[in-house]
């Protein structure tokens, strides 16, 4: 310890109550420094605020999948960024938030992986997805793609027609519909620790849908193979119904003749239908479906019949009454 | 350490340290907007960060004299008006991007939206609740209003928290586990106020629980608490000047023997 100074000027020393006012400023700076940081950390926790989006500008990790013809199918719409189609999904199984896909599903795990083919056909079978993907060849086809929630996209899929596959597996008569089902695998999909569905998802088809041109098997995305967070491996994708109808990580595929059970018509009846036919006409019970904010843009625009495939797919419908069966 | 004469501490940094900490959340949300950083659907990401902040700040204003009533804070109920006003400022821009930016001032569009959506209705009668509230959080509107009015009428701040709530829960598609978290704790507050409520109407005001002895005279408290004292301290001149009642409720929650079921 250094002895206090003898020779320092009297009019140096600092006043008393100045010293005690000084350690009092210091001490109410950290005090406040603290507060604010608490409070804006505190706010910025519950709010996820703070939180940073994971977002690629280019497909990086997946394989190419070169040589895609384009389809007479697909938009002239400009596809939406790669950046969003890969960060903004609703992807329960790996959480409710549409970040959470992003973050979280790469403990997903795609080869090997197996997926069943049931129900009323002649050739049932067990198949690897590799060989799945040697048997067709493989489109691409952009989409847009209305999402149940208001909003929309337009989407570069790889995939191939389901039909071609359900014409090979010889449906028998009593096939009317498709029912499928996805990956159930806590451990793989940490959301379906938690029942905010019940797990696993399944979805279904009427037989027809199932076998329109339009409706795809996707396996890919902007030239590749498709992200975990956008269902890999294996997803379907109908173009003029609402997103949930394209049900991810397909592990088996049964024809059925009852109509099978849909996962959110499960959970919620009179909010969402079997068919799930995008319908500005009919909205949502808590919102209105007659517009949507098509990602990347800042205005609304209006939600199309059918999603805008109504020349190719009304016909499926006729002598129905489509608010009935929404 | 400098204290008040009473004994409370000054406090001088706490206002100012609450109020910036709580711009913090609007500096980011503006910052990212303008660099295109708040993710696909940006005003999707606005609308809800600014709701939610709105219902935080609602709750937490009303967690302010429970805080008091459980742990005797009475720091909590100096930054209770502060906190209501922020979350009336954030209920406001989030209303504000529902109708400007997400429907664009399409006033058609927004009217059939509160006609038809009962979960557009609430969350717009949280939001009308909240108004008035704001309106009257000036020292002078209490002196106009008489404390006991200006008191049942701030009671209103609860249905709106109640609304709020329900904006919440009917807003998710099926994971409502945080909008429960916020009416869980919303619940929690109401139960402390009930009690309290209950136990003073018993005990007749003196309980301990109360914590009456270490909340300060008004004379103090005014220079002390800075501007918030002033509701009661007015309120108080006024009622002893109407019907010349007993001691004044003291300091900055003092109302409560008043009226007893807060």
């Amino acid at each position: 310890m250094a002895s206090p100074p003898q020779n320092v000027p009297a009019s140096e020393i600092t006043p008393e109550p100045l010293y005690w006012r000084r350690r009092e400023f210091i001490k109410n700076s950290l005090l406040f420094a603290a507060t604010t940081a608490g409070v804006a950390g505190s706010l910025l926790w519950l709010t996820k605020g703070g939180r940073a989006t994971n977002r690629a500008a280019a497909p990086s990790s997946e394989a190419a999948l070169p040589g895609m013809t384009p389809s007479l199918y697909s938009t002239d719409d400009p596809p939406t960024s790669f950046a969003d189609v890969t960060t903004y999904n609703n992807f329960y199984e790996f959480g409710t938030d549409k970040s959470d896909p992003a973050r979280l599903a790469h403990t997903l795990r795609t080869r090997p992986w197996m997926v069943t083919i049931d129900g009323e056909v002649r050739k049932p079978l067990v198949l690897d997805i590799d060989q799945l993907l040697r048997w067709f060849p493989l489109e691409e086809r952009i989409y847009r793609m209305r999402c149940v929630e208001a909003w929309s996209m337009v989407v570069p899929w790889i995939g191939f027609p389901l039909g071609d596959l359900i014409r090979r597996l010889e449906p028998t008569s009593h096939a009317r519909h498709v029912a499928f089902t996805s990956l159930l695998d806590p451990e793989q999909m940490p959301g379906q620790l938690r029942r905010v569905l019940p797990w696993p998802y399944v979805e279904g088809l009427r037989i027809d849908e199932a076998m329109h041109p339009l409706t795809i098997l996707a396996v890919g995305v902007y030239g590749r193979t498709l992200p975990n967070r956008n269902g890999a491996p294996l997803r379907l994708v109908v173009p003029w119904k609402y997103g949930f109808k394209g049900i991810k990580s397909i592990v088996k595929i049964t024809l059925t003749e009852e109509q099978p059970p849909t996962t959110w018509n499960v959970v919620a009846p009179h909010e969402y239908g079997f068919y799930a036919n995008v319908n500005p006409a009919v909205d949502h019970p808590r919102w209105s479906q007659a517009t949507e904010r098509q990602i990347g843009e800042l205005a609304r625009r209006p939600t199309l019949p059918f999603n805008g495939y109504t020349e190719q797919v009304a016909g499926l419908y006729t002598g129905m009454d489509l608010r009935r069966d929404f | 350490m400098q204290k008040a004469p009473n004994g409370t501490r000054p406090l001088l940094w706490l206002k100012p340290a609450v109020f910036l900490g709580s711009l913090v959340p609007l500096a980011l949300l503006v910052l990212r907007a303008s660099t295109g950083t708040l993710g696909a659907n940006p005003i999707a990401e606005a609308l809800n960060q600014l709701g939610l902040l709105a219902l935080i700040f609602l709750v937490a204003s009303l967690a302010c004299s429970p805080l008091k009533t459980l742990f005797g804070w009475t720091w909590a109920i100096r930054l209770r008006r502060m906190v209501g006003l922020f979350s009336f400022f954030y209920a406001l821009l989030h209303v504000g991007t529902y109708a400007g930016l997400d429907q664009f001032l399409d006033v058609r569009a927004v009217l059939l939206d509160l006609g038809k959506r009962r979960f557009i209705f609430v969350g717009f009668a949280a939001f009308a609740l909240l108004v008035p509230l704001a309106v009257t959080s000036m020292g002078a509107a209490v002196r106009r209003l008489g404390y006991a009015r200006w008191k049942r009428l701030h009671r209103l701040a609860y249905a709106a928290a109640i609304l709020a709530v329900i904006h919440f829960i009917w807003r998710v598609k099926s994971d409502v586990r945080e909008p429960t978290t916020y009416a869980v704790v919303l619940g929690g507050l109401l139960l402390v106020r009930v009690v309290a409520g209950v136990r003073e109407h018993a005990t007749g005001g003196g309980s301990r629980w109360w914590r009456s002895g270490e909340m300060p005279e008004p004379s103090a408290a005014k220079s002390a608490l800075g501007g918030r004292a002033a509701i009661p301290a007015a309120a108080c001149v006024q009622s002893v000047s109407v019907r010349a009642a007993a001691p004044c409720p003291s300091g900055a929650g003092g109302g409560h023997r008043s009226t007893p079921s807060r």
